[in-house]
């Protein structure tokens, strides 16, 4: 479904992206893990449309969609849910909503998604009227979240979901990764917290220093020494 | 990716130590209300109507710095830039409807009457329009262009290059116009209709004073926009967008949001607005100019800041205040009205002293549209 080749990105002097390649295969979820800076931020933002790749690939359906503008690569069903939820603070929860749901014309169709939200978080739906800013911080993601599904996307980037939030509440994220991918979208998670995606994941990717070092079936992965050591060592 | 430019969330304040800014402001102040007190109580030479044509005159003043003040805060909350070349998109418009009505002053049929009428006098309605909507249309294109030739190359320049970029077409926009239109003091020509000085005669404390027709309409039509405004920025779809740009460009562009598209549609609204307010400007004080734009632009600029810049209602009511200031102060304080402009500038540098984000730019500086 999504095939990236030998993506190169830079900021200014800094090469952020040396030339990595992945692929998700339809209905999967596949976990990008690796330490603060490694890249998977870059990653995701040049799917996105929101860095420009020097050199490289993206493939999405057997389209090039490399450096395509961000309202395009929307349109075509990728969404990403950014890092640090970036809610719109000065907006209620339903306009942030209907922000998720801005390449979508049918009415009728961003009120069914808006419902469909509320029974999904009923905390979005009590919270309906407040300014996104006042959520609290697993609100928040939630929230996050629920605006990225208002396009119905068929691939979800979702980048450090888990990122400050209580255990209680990272659990919850997670399973409501697994329910969404249950229902197709076909997912792309960045995690630092690896053990919990290597558990939902179906097949994983190592990222340090803008390289992949080592791929696999998540439970692989999960076994792998290297990865035991640098990313689940301390658990 | 789009620089994250977040502003400052609270304008930095001065360095002037506090209790010195206090002594300042409590002197002025003093000045102020003693000045007030002298002209108002004891000197006590003005009549109410005389007042009361000053508040009417301040009310038609600040609609009009009001509109122009808007275009300032909607380009200011989207790309934190002072749109210095705004005042000339103004200018453009008080040109477009100059020239509307003396097309339809010229046209001149003999009416049913055997009376030989323009065009402008005997469909009146139709032409002032005609006049805003040519004025508005070629004032939003100008803004447009301006947009996309001035400022978006410089969207990743240091903060200061698009500045420079805007005070370059603004002198390049008036010289433009000298070029095209002769430097001439050109009069608009009003339909009879709202000719200048006409209006309807009130009669305040037995004092008989005349509300004209060009206020009225300069003052309605200005509500009418402001509230038409303020509510697609509120709930329609554009004006949505136009809010999640302002607050984060990248995340707008990840909802699917066309970045570039809502910045270019920005500068159409500010310029439908400088536009109308050219057209206003036109038939009230009945002259048009290459360098029209220039006072009413700086006094625009001034509202949205006392506003606090960023914020709509701030610009509204800034507009407003700055009238009402510029009209009744030099009375009110006793100085010469000649003043008024100086007047306006002091308020400017006291808000920037003692309170830099404006008058409602602290409370709501989150609602940065
Ligand atoms: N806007 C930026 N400007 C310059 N360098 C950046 C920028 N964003 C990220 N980087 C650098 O690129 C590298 C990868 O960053 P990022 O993709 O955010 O990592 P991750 O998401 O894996 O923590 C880091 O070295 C980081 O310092
Ligand atoms: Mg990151």
């Amino acid at each position: 479904m999504l095939k990236v080749t030998d993506l190169n990105v830079h900021y200014g002097a800094i090469h952020a992206l040396q030339g990595v390649s992945f692929n998700l295969q339809e209905g999967e979820i596949v976990t990008l893990i690796g330490a603060n800076g490694a890249g998977k931020s870059t990653l995701l933002n040049t799917i996105s449309g929101l860095l420009p790749a020097v050199k490289g690939k993206v493939e999405y359906l057997d389209e090039d969609i490399t450096n395509l503008e961000p309202q395009k690569i929307v349109r075509k069903g990728i969404v990403q849910v950014p890092e640090g939820r970036k809610i719109f603070a000065a907006m209620s929860v339903m306009e942030n909503l209907e922000m998720g749901a801005f390449t979508v014309t049918d009415k009728k169709l961003i009120a069914d998604k808006v419902e469909e939200m509320f029974a999904k978080f009923p905390i979005l739906g009590k919270r309906s009227k407040q300014l996104g800013g006042t959520l609290s911080g697993g609100e928040q993601q939630m929230l996050a979240i629920a605006r990225g599904l208002m396009a119905s996307p068929k691939l979800l980037l979702l980048d450090e979901p888990s990122m400050g939030l209580s255990p209680v509440l990272v659990e919850q994220i997670f399973d409501t990764i697994q329910s969404i991918n249950n229902s197709g979208t076909s997912v792309i998670l960045v995690e630092q917290n690896a053990q919990m995606a290597l558990v939902i994941a179906h097949r994983a990717y190592v990222l340090e220093t803008g390289k992949i070092v080592l791929e696999g079936d998540a439970q692989e992965v999960l076994q792998n020494p290297m990865v035991i050591e640098a990313y689940l060592g301390v658990s | 990716m789009e620089n994250e430019i977040r502003p400052p969330r609270r304008y930095k304040r001065s360095k002037l130590p506090k209790l010195v800014r206090w002594i300042f402001g409590l002197i002025v102040l003093s000045y102020f209300f003693w000045r007030l007190y002298t002209v108002i109580i004891v000197q006590n030479e003005y009549t109410p109507d005389i007042w009361v044509r000053l508040l009417i005159s301040g009310l038609v003043i600040g609609g009009v710095y009001s509109l122009i003040a808007i275009g300032y805060t909607l380009v200011y909350g989207i790309l934190r830039m002072i749109n210095f070349a705004h005042g000339e998109v103004m200018m453009i418009g008080t040109f477009a409807g100059y020239f509307v009505f003396e097309a339809t002053n010229a046209i001149r049929f003999t009416s049913s009457t055997g009376e030989i009428t323009s065009l402008s006098n005997a469909q009146p309605f139709l032409s002032i329009l005609l006049a805003f909507i040519v004025g508005m249309t070629v004032a939003a294109t100008s803004g447009f262009l301006l947009e996309k030739i001035a400022y978006r190359p410089l969207r990743k320049a240091p903060r200061l290059i698009p500045l420079i970029s805007a005070i370059g077409a603004s002198i390049f926009l008036q010289n433009l116009a000298q070029l095209l239109f002769s430097p001439l003091v050109r009069d608009y020509k009003n339909p009879d209709l709202i000719a200048r000085g006409q209006g309807w005669a009130i009669t305040v404390a037995g004092a008989r004073l005349t509300i004209p027709y060009t206020g009225v309409l300069t003052f309605s039509l200005s509500i009418i926009l402001m509230f038409a405004l303020y509510t697609m920025v509120r709930k329609s779809k554009l004006g949505k967008s136009m809010r999640a740009v302002a607050a984060d460009k990248s995340t707008a562009a990840l909802m699917g949001i066309d970045v570039n598209g809502v910045i270019s549609q920005t500068f159409i609204i500010s310029g439908m607005l400088a536009g109308a307010a050219g057209v206003m400007w036109g038939l009230h004080n009945g002259l048009v100019y290459y360098y029209v734009g220039f006072l009413p632009g700086i006094k625009a600029f001034t509202s949205a800041v006392l506003g606090g810049i960023g914020n709509i209602p701030g610009a509204m009511l800034g507009g407003m205040l700055l009238g009402m200031i510029e009209s009744i102060g030099p009375t009110a304080l006793g100085i010469s009205y000649q003043l008024k402009d100086v007047l306006a500038f002091v308020i400017l540098i006291i808000i920037l002293i003692f309170r830099p984000s404006g008058i409602l730019g602290e409370v709501l500086s989150e609602e940065k549209v």
